[in-house]
Parts: structure tokens; C-alpha cells; sequence
């Protein structure tokens, strides 16, 4: 820790340190967010069918995996942000806190794994209808 | 945390004249956590069903249009577009403007009003057309 200036003195505790990021990261992935769900909706109403061989052809196309993917990373890193938040607000034991946000990056992780893992399967190797 | 209970509390909830602006602050939170959850959820499910194959992905599709599945899809298109509105005013808010009270009120009260108007418009042609195909 730094003794000299007010900065180098607050540098690594707290809000200090990654504070205005967080914020900032929740407005980025806002903006995507809205582009993305945006063009998911539409694309939804504009399928043809819900049916099992109208979706995976739709994910098949490069111009649908591709958004389709950046769809859910920004979701999912959206919603991971904005429930950490919801966390910190609600459950003011540090030992609970900790659990609770640990909860919630697994399934944020896991969950944008598992979706990304099943377009990609869906548009390198397809899926017999 | 510990907290010294001789300190004065900050003015929650119950001390605050209600507003639509404190409505649609609860609302943008509640929103977003019921996405997160359930439309997260269901996303994967999606995704994955059909990445394993046809009678996975008949098993989502059946408990998707299942009158419980029907019910969450409408919630969740409200929790979508109030999310979506309450975030672009949120947006507003971020540059410094909207502040005065009664154009914050007001923009309040779009946002509330506009998710409504929108989920109806997305789901009175289906369940309508969902009802004339049932008594048919």
C-alpha cells in the first residue's frame, strides 16, 4: 500500500478497487444486450415453427450461432453482475455472502458453458432430426 | 455486519410516500432476478434439448406449451420488455437527465405502461388464435 498520495493510499480496498468497472461492465453489456435479445425476439417470431428440425436448422447458419452466442455471454455476464448486487444488498453476513456469490458465478458459468457448448455441437456437428 | 443500534437507520421503505419511481426501481430488480432464473434457465434447457436430440427437445416442447409453461413464457415477456424500458430510462438517468419530478414520474409511468401494452399486443393474437383453434 502506498503512503503518499490519496489515491496510492486507497489503491486495492474495496470500491477502490474495481467499483466503477463493475458499473460500467453492467451499462456495456446492457447496450449488447438490447442489440442481441432484440434480434433473438424477432428472429423467434419470424421462425417458421418452434419444432425440433426448424430450431436446429435456424442455429446451423453462422449469421444465427454466431449472435447466438454473443447473445448469452452478454446475458449471462449481465445477470451475473446484476445479482451480485442483489446479493450484496440482501445478505449482510460475510460468510453467507461469499456462498451466495459463489452460487451465482457457477451458475452463470455453468449455464453459459452448457448453452454455448449446445450451439456450437449443434452448428460444427449437427443434430439428426 | 455488526451495526451499533444506538445510530439512526437510513429512511427505508415504509417512511417514503410511495411513487412510481420507487415501483419501477423494485420492479427493475425483481425483473431481472425472475429472468436470471427462470428465462435463464429455460434458455439452456432450450439449447441444450436440442443439441441432444428430438425426444429431449419433445420433452421441452411439451412442458413448454403446457398452460404452466404458457403462464411463465407471459410473465417472463413482461419481466422482459419492463426490464428493457425501465433500463432505457435507466440510461436516461445515467447522462443527468430526467431528474425533474415530474418528467421522472412520468417516464415512470411509460415504462410500467409500456411493458403492458406490449406483452398484450404479443399475446392476445396467440391465445386468441390458441382459443378459436381449441373450440373448433
Amino acid at each position: 500500500m502506498g503512503s503518499g498520495t490519496g489515491i496510492g493510499r486507497v489503491r486495492g480496498l474495496g470500491s477502490a478497487k474495481h467499483g466503477s468497472m463493475h458499473w460500467w461492465r453492467q451499462r456495456v453489456t446492457a447496450v449488447s444486450n438490447l442489440l442481441l435479445a432484440t434480434w433473438f425476439v424477432i428472429s423467434m417470431f419470424r421462425l417458421p415453427s418452434l419444432s425440433h428440425e426448424a430450431v436446429v436448422q435456424w442455429i446451423g447458419s453462422p449469421l444465427v450461432a454466431v449472435p447466438l452466442v454473443l447473445l448469452t455471454i452478454s446475458v449471462f455476464y449481465h445477470l451475473r453482475l446484476g445479482l451480485q448486487v442483489v446479493v450484496e444488498d440482501y445478505v449482510h453476513e460475510e460468510a453467507g455472502k461469499v456462498f451466495f456469490v459463489l452460487l451465482l458465478n457457477f451458475y452463470a458459468i455453468g449455464g453459459a458453458a452448457l448453452a454455448i457448448f449446445s450451439i456450437l455441437k449443434i452448428a460444427f456437428a449437427g443434430v439428426s432430426a | 455486519m455488526s451495526r451499533n443500534p444506538g445510530r439512526p437507520l437510513s429512511p427505508h421503505l415504509t417512511i417514503w410516500r410511495w411513487g412510481p419511481h420507487m415501483l419501477v426501481s423494485i420492479l427493475h430488480r425483481a425483473t431481472g432476478v425472475g429472468m436470471a432464473l427462470a428465462a435463464g434457465i429455460g434458455f439452456v434447457w432450450w439449447l441444450v434439448a436440442a443439441a441432444t436430440g428430438p425426444e429431449a427437445y419433445a420433452t421441452f416442447l411439451a412442458v413448454a406449451t403446457s398452460w404452466f409453461g404458457y403462464l411463465v413464457a407471459i410473465g417472463l415477456t413482461w419481466a422482459f420488455f419492463q426490464h428493457m424500458f425501465s433500463g432505457l430510462r435507466h440510461f436516461v438517468l445515467d447522462i443527468g437527465a430526467g431528474y425533474e419530478l415530474k418528467v421522472n414520474r412520468t417516464g415512470s409511468l411509460l415504462t410500467m405502461a409500456g411493458s403492458l401494452l406490449v406483452t398484450f399486443a404479443i399475446w392476445a393474437p396467440i391465445l386468441l388464435r390458441a382459443a378459436s383453434k381449441g373450440a373448433q
